[in-house]
């Protein structure tokens, strides 16, 4: 559904076609096509161009699992009526301006930094302030300008990087959820005390996403956790190999699809079963 | 050679040499399995001199189950490169199948060497996530217990990076005020590590009556045994050619590889979250963050010893400052309903409590039920909160969807961060001063591979 580049490291999760991820593959081309239609409308709304630093749209982008279904009966023999609703999951509500605190002034440098950069004010889908943090929704393929922007520009100075990870915002019970797949950049800016919050969300589909290892050298580990635990590809990583689990590792053991126990261990020339599939000695 | 000595029957094990490297091809070349005294047989047949070697992960020296791969020049290091990932356990995935309050006995053995600042980020990040108010009382203990935390954690560098060096004095020393400390947490919380004490809404339990002169008696013991280590180690000769000038890593170096703590406070940087951003009330705290600049091993060691003095500074007004009060949020929703006590039989609810739940009612009994079995819910919403920990920047990055379980646990460990700067300090240097490098660094593998 977005354009992420068509690269040899796609080969690294072709097994995602075989994967059980929920129900979001399934779902994905109609969603992704709603998606796009909101993005275009909420991201590139001519207030955007006018107000001069307006970010983001008037819908979530970065929507979980949506409201399905009605009341009524299906499958189970539930007669209360309940049975087939599903409500929507959480998505976090886009924040309306002023931000409050130092988050105005620093949302106006950004959208001033990355005018100058020739970075499109697109680029960020959603602005979100939610409990005294401040989140900015990135279109996956600015993300790397955007972090080198945010390093440099001597307004905003976000020098520090303290960690990346992923969040897998897949619905327990399977239902369709757009775009589950997370990439989460927690900045810090010693200079001005300041930290943010940097947020990509992708398919499982295609999982890829520019590397921000030459703006931040500290990432390097955590992408290569990243892609690890959930599958997500850095492109332009030095060397994207797996970290914590095994080299010869199957599947990505943090994303919701990958069950917890009941794996077999492997050893060289070994396997243990899962602790409820060995011998039993009673 | 093994020759037969002259009785023809038995031969003497001290004449007979060593079997020669076992050796395998590989793609890679050839790949020597050496062990102990054959290091000759590999040294003198025709090879060039650089050798590519494999430092761990069971070696003593690298703090825990670390792996690191060296390319040699002789004995200059031209590449490290450290491997992790040997100490695995899952914990931020099981926690997304437990409670919030079932986390805290899973992040608290990630960092085992600073369990309560793990239970701290954690807490403090489902606090945010609740927008709770921990109660006063519950806030200073927990800067008290992270504090002798600190100190405990502190003292386990200095003696593992002596053992490391050779100062097993050091090492001795160090391990015997560390089991001061470790007493004294077990006295406050019952458990020497892996306390799970912290919980969110406050803490598990209040602390025994007799806390302030256990920790006051602490403070003596220690006050006059630390001085030691200035007469044992930082003065001595031998110990600061082993680390001056070894494992230089500059301010800029620092930030762009995400180094924090010591290592970083070392390069000249007080940046101490315990002064930038004040969580748990240490605002109201008098000390000092100490800071170098020579950036190098000595100073990271001098640092750790200059904090491990601030913390029983901080633990003294712990010690006036804390007061009677609740260590529990008021919220009936969110605070564990249990008056836990120490019986006959161990640790439980107080017959009284137990008698109040079953004879007040049918719908508190329900509650109750429920809080701990099913837990609290979490409004939905993420919330990403750093602590100083002993060896950095602690981050706990949760992520809830309204449930009673967790979406996503991240911790961001300084152990994991921190240990990517290992080729920066180490490259170029000798052998030897790897270990030293590492040995300042001070990772915690239980931390870094969680």
């Amino acid at each position: 559904m977005t354009t992420g580049p068509d690269d040899p490291g796609r080969t690294g999760t072709s097994k995602d076609s075989s994967e059980r991820t929920g129900a979001a593959q399934s779902s994905s081309e109609e969603s992704g096509a709603a998606l796009d239609e909101q993005r275009a409308a909420g991201g590139e709304s001519p207030e955007t161009g006018a107000r001069p630093a307006s970010m983001g749209g008037e819908v979530p982008v970065a929507a979980t699992r949506t409201r399905s279904g009605m009341f009524g009966v299906r499958g189970t023999g539930d007669t209360s009526g309940f049975g087939g609703l599903r409500l929507p999951g959480y998505s976090p509500a886009p924040a309306e301006r002023p931000y409050g605190g130092w988050f105005d002034e620093m949302a106006d440098e950004l959208a001033a930094a990355m005018d100058q950069n020739g970075i499109d004010r697109s680029a960020i889908e959603q602005v979100t302030v939610d409990r005294g943090e401040i989140t900015f929704y990135v279109a996956r393929e600015r993300v790397a300008e955007i972090a080198r922007t945010l390093r440099d520009d001597p307004g905003l100075r976000f020098e520090f990087c303290s960690s990346v990870s992923g969040v897998d915002y897949s619905a327990p019970d399977g239902a369709p959820v757009d775009t589950p797949l997370h990439v989460v950049y927690h900045l810090l800016s010693m200079t001005y005390r300041r930290r943010i919050r940097l947020e990509v969300s992708l398919d499982f589909d295609d999982p890829h996403v520019p590397s921000v290892v030459e703006t931040y050298p500290t990432a390097d580990w955590h992408e290569r956790e990243t892609w690890d635990m959930f599958g997500v590809v850095f492109d332009g990583h030095p060397a994207l190999t797996r970290i914590l689990m095994p080299d010869d590792w199957d599947g990505h053991p943090q994303r919701k699809s990958y069950p917890l126990g009941g794996i077999p261990v492997e050893y060289k020339g070994a396997e243990i079963p899962p602790p409820d599939e060995r011998r039993a000695y009673s | 050679m093994s020759t037969p000595t002259d009785s023809g029957s038995t031969t003497d094990p001290y004449t007979v040499s060593p079997p020669p490297a076992n050796e395998r091809e590989t793609t890679e070349g050839t790949v020597y399995t050496v062990t102990g005294g054959d290091w000759d047989t590999l040294i003198d047949s025709d090879h060039d001199d650089r050798i590519v070697i494999n430092m761990g992960p069971q070696h003593p020296s690298t703090h825990g189950v670390l792996r690191l791969v060296l390319e040699l020049e002789g004995e200059t290091v031209t590449q490290g490169r450290p491997v992790i990932g040997y100490l695995h356990t899952g914990i931020e995935k099981n926690c997304e199948y437990r409670t919030w309050t079932q986390g805290v006995t899973f992040v608290t053995r990630a960092d085992y060497l600073s369990p309560l600042f793990n239970e701290s980020a954690f807490c403090l990040a489902t606090e945010k996530l609740l927008e709770t108010e921990v109660p006063r009382r519950a806030q200073l203990i927990r800067v008290l217990l992270m504090e002798l935390n600190r100190v405990g954690s502190h003292l386990v560098a200095l003696a593992t990076g002596g053992m490391e060096l050779g100062a097993l004095t050091g090492m001795t020393s160090g391990f015997r005020e560390r089991e001061e400390v470790l007493h004294l947490l077990e006295h406050l919380t019952g458990l020497r590590m892996n306390h799970a004490f912290i919980r969110p809404g406050g803490l598990a339990q209040d602390l025994p009556a007799d806390w302030a002169e256990k920790v006051t008696d602490f403070l003596k013991v220690m006050n006059t045994r630390l001085p030691d280590y200035d007469k044992l180690l930082t003065g001595q000769p031998i110990w600061r050619q082993r680390m001056e000038g070894v494992g230089y890593l500059p301010v800029d170096g620092c930030l762009a590889l995400g180094a924090t703590g010591p290592i970083l406070r070392a390069a000249g940087l007080a940046w101490d979250q315990r002064k930038t951003e004040p969580y748990s009330c240490y605002e109201e705290f008098d000390f000092e963050v100490p800071t170098a600049t020579e950036a190098d091993c000595y100073a990271r060691y001098r640092l750790r010893v200059a904090e491990i003095h601030e913390s029983l500074k901080i633990v003294e007004q712990c010690v006036r400052k804390i007061e009677p009060g609740p260590v529990m949020v008021a919220d009936p929703k969110i605070a564990w309903p249990a008056q836990l006590s120490v019986g006959s039989d161990g640790m439980g609810n107080t017959l009284e409590h137990v008698r109040k739940i079953m004879g007040q009612s049918m719908e508190s009994l329900i509650h109750h039920f429920k809080l701990v079995t099913e837990g609290f819910h979490v409004p939905p919403g993420q919330a990403y909160v750093p602590v100083e920990s002993p060896r950095g920047e602690l981050g706990a990055h949760l992520v809830s969807d309204g449930g009673t379980r967790p979406v996503r646990v991240h911790m961001r460990d300084p152990s994991f961060v921190n240990l990517q700067t290992m080729p920066a300090m180490s490259e170029g240097g000798m052998v030897a001063d790897v270990i030293a490098a590492v040995a300042s660094i001070d990772p915690v593998m239980g931390g870094c591979d969680r």
